[in-house]
């Protein structure tokens, strides 16, 4: 719609979930014992499903990944969440509305392929809640103006896809399934930030100045959500033999960038990186590494905001306790009546 | 009250329940419950926005859906106190939601064949929406009510609370009542008696008891509670900063 | 609780699993479906089932269960010949 080429990752959704179907029909020799069954599996490019034998790490890695990309939407909602109230005509209210809902759909359909693994959602929840587990860094920044919703939309969530649809192939079923449904959904979400950065840009001096400030303030952290360089990588190498994971996190960053420098073009917003420019040799973009210091820091807790965000996740979950019971206790009461 | 204010009367009380219910994203008992208070939310939030646009129509001044909500101050909002009211607990909310839904599903029901086509096909769509709300908070009434000790408490609270606000819906104003009679729309004062039946039985099944009614005198729509400016202050903030700006 | 979640996409198709939620019953299951699982009119029925009363196949079971099929051709209609000429067969 203004000429930013969104399709090429739709695409490849669509192209991973006929792949999927695809792969399933073929006959597939397997091997004898456990492990030689999951190895010709996988190397098929069949799906692992909920009651396959599989290596105990290969679980425990999908269920530490699913449940922070889970808590991730969760505690993602609530950035932009910040912004509803404040939302400047009703039809942005209604779109960003829309948008936070996705997320807690998002995280619940995340939580269900982790459910399927043999942990249930209570254990997550817990986990987020008393740290234990990890949501992705990004949301522990603030959102300072309207600017931030579109900056989110265009940068965090772009990122997102280009992080999330390799993972329409990854080797667990319910885990490639529910990015499928997710990475389709989320198409519209960047297209939403993209609009509102479009038409900030294109507005006033004060509402141009707002796109750009935002765009400062998001552009790194947004690179540093395709986690350390390959180099200092821990999990990386095991999860791509289990086609967990399908690229790095350099290879997944480059295409970021080199998606976001057309389109800020198109934006007339400039992206704060004076060393950024285009390698003929490579056929990519040279561009300035996000501070992985930083990033570390926050990751440890250091944020702007994980105490807010973690506040905020508590409260609602204590806030609602007894409404759960309640919840509870009504549907028992029921039950034995009806006995 | 002219046929402008009743159409405004009606978009208020959509658009402020909206705003309240979308206060509630990210912070409801249950992730499922917060995908469902947002469903709400925006079906409200829909309603509003095609009656304001109509109600900009009527007047004809040229006022646009967003002029008419962000560029109004508190008392040339027509919503009813109800509404407007805090959040406070989930049982709070769904006592107002329960009030409201009620009143707002038989409104439309009967406005379905009014001489306002615009309210009538509004109403159409927005029947089928209210039905749902209407589900949704009778049985969490229910539930909570006939859960546990604390919820049953807060829950009669929380409706205790609520209902001196709820005459004000019911209204009955000399402009309106003559527009009801020439088939126009339909005069809410007449769906009190349908109100009462409905709510009494989902209280009943909620072990709730219902308030005796206050014998104070009927607040008109335009008057407010200090609620709605501290509102309004919020969500027109960032629109009145800018004048004139596109979004 | 844990609901497993059916939805029938359009008239004509049979319902199929889409995925799970949480509810403390069945009736609240069902609404809850009906708000995380057709946001975008992806169903026109939905079915939900606790998934403690899903028994399922084993997946050592699986040759027991599913290999003798594979040898009975015959049940599919391709095994048969038909004369040219005969129609609507």
């Amino acid at each position: 719609m203004y000429g930013n080429d969104f399709a090429p990752l739709l695409e490849q959704v669509d192209s991973a979930e006929r792949d999927l179907q695809q792969a399933a029909g073929r006959d597939v020799a397997a091997g004898a014992d456990l492990q030689g069954y999951f190895d010709t599996i996988v190397a098929a490019d069949q799906k692992i499903e909920p009651r396959d034998w599989m290596p105990e790490a290969y679980r425990k890695t999908l269920i530490r990944q699913i449940a922070q990309h889970a808590h991730s939407e969760i505690i993602g909602m609530q950035p932009e969440g910040n912004w509803i109230s404040r939302a400047p005509s009703l039809k942005r209210k209604a779109i960003l509305l829309a948008k936070v809902q996705d997320e807690a759909g998002h995280g619940l359909y995340l939580y269900a392929a982790a459910e399927t693994l043999g942990i249930s959602r209570d254990e997550l929840v817990e986990m987020l809640i008393d740290g234990r587990q990890k949501y992705s860094s990004i949301f522990n920044y603030p959102t300072l103006t309207w600017a931030d919703v579109g900056a989110i939309g265009w940068l965090v969530d772009g990122a997102a896809i280009v992080n999330q649809v390799p993972l329409c192939r990854c080797s667990y079923g319910p885990y490639a399934r529910a990015m499928i449904r997710v990475c389709k959904e989320e198409s519209f979400h960047q297209r939403q930030g993209f609009e509102i950065l479009h038409t900030l840009s294109h507005g006033t001096p004060e509402q141009k100045a707002m796109a750009q400030d935002a765009v400062d303030r998001w552009w790194y952290p947004s690179l540093a959500m395709f986690g350390p360089p390959d180099g200092d990588s821990t999990h990386s190498e095991r999860s791509m033999a289990w086609k967990i994971k399908r690229f790095t996190n350099d290879e997944l960053r480059q295409r970021f960038v080199d998606m976001c420098v057309q389109q800020a073009g198109i934006l007339d917003l400039r992206i704060p990186d004076p060393d950024l420019r285009w390698d003929e040799a490579r056929g990519q973009h040279d561009y300035t590494q996000p501070d992985y210091d930083e990033l570390m820091r926050v990751i440890k807790g250091d944020g702007p905001c994980n105490q807010e965000r973690m506040e905020h996740r508590r409260r609602a979950h204590s806030d609602g306790a007894w409404v759960r019971a309640a919840a509870r206790t009504y549907a028992e009461k029921r039950a034995k009546n009806a006995v | 009250m002219s046929h402008v204010g009743y159409v405004l009367g009606l978009a208020d009380d959509a658009l402020v329940a909206a705003q309240r219910l979308g206060e509630w994203c990210s912070r409801a008992p249950e992730m499922e419950e917060d995908i469902a208070l947002a469903n709400i939310a925006l079906d409200q939030l829909g309603v509003a926005r095609m009656l304001l646009t109509y109600a900009g129509e009527l007047e004809g001044a040229g006022r646009t859906e967003d002029d008419l909500a962000y560029l109004r101050s508190a008392h040339e909002f027509r919503n009813v106190r109800l509404v407007e009211l805090d959040n406070g607990d989930f049982a709070v909310t769904m006592a107002k939601l329960l009030f409201l839904s009620v009143y707002q599903r038989l409104l439309y029901d009967r406005s379905i064949g009014v001489g306002d086509e615009r309210v009538a096909a509004v109403a159409a769509k927005a029947r089928k929406e209210s039905a749902y709300h209407v589900d949704h908070s009778s049985r969490w009434v229910v539930r909570l009510g006939d859960g546990t000790e604390e919820s049953n408490e807060r829950m009669q609270a929380a409706v205790d609370l609520v209902w001196p606000y709820t005459d004000q819906l019911f209204e009955v104003d000399p402009d309106v009542h003559a527009l009801s009679v020439a088939g126009v729309i339909v005069d809410p004062s007449t769906l009190r008696p349908a109100w009462l039946a409905a709510v009494d039985a989902v209280l009943a099944e909620a072990t709730l008891t219902r308030p005796l009614d206050s014998d104070s005198s009927v607040v008109r729509r335009g008057e407010h509670t200090e609620a709605l400016a501290k509102l309004l202050a919020e969500m027109q903030v960032l629109h009145r900063a800018h004048p004139g700006a596109r979004w | 609780m844990l609901f497993e979640v059916f939805i029938r996409p359009r008239r004509g198709l049979s319902h199929a699993h889409v995925g799970s939620l949480h509810a403390p019953d069945a009736e609240m299951a069902l609404r809850n479906a009906r708000d995380v699982y057709t946001r975008r009119q992806e169903g026109v029925s939905i079915w939900v089932v606790p998934a403690t009363e899903i028994t399922a196949s084993s997946p050592d079971e699986k040759d027991a269960f599913f290999a003798p099929a594979a040898d009975k051709v015959y049940r599919h209609p391709t095994f048969y010949d038909v004369p040219e000429g005969a129609a609507h067969i």
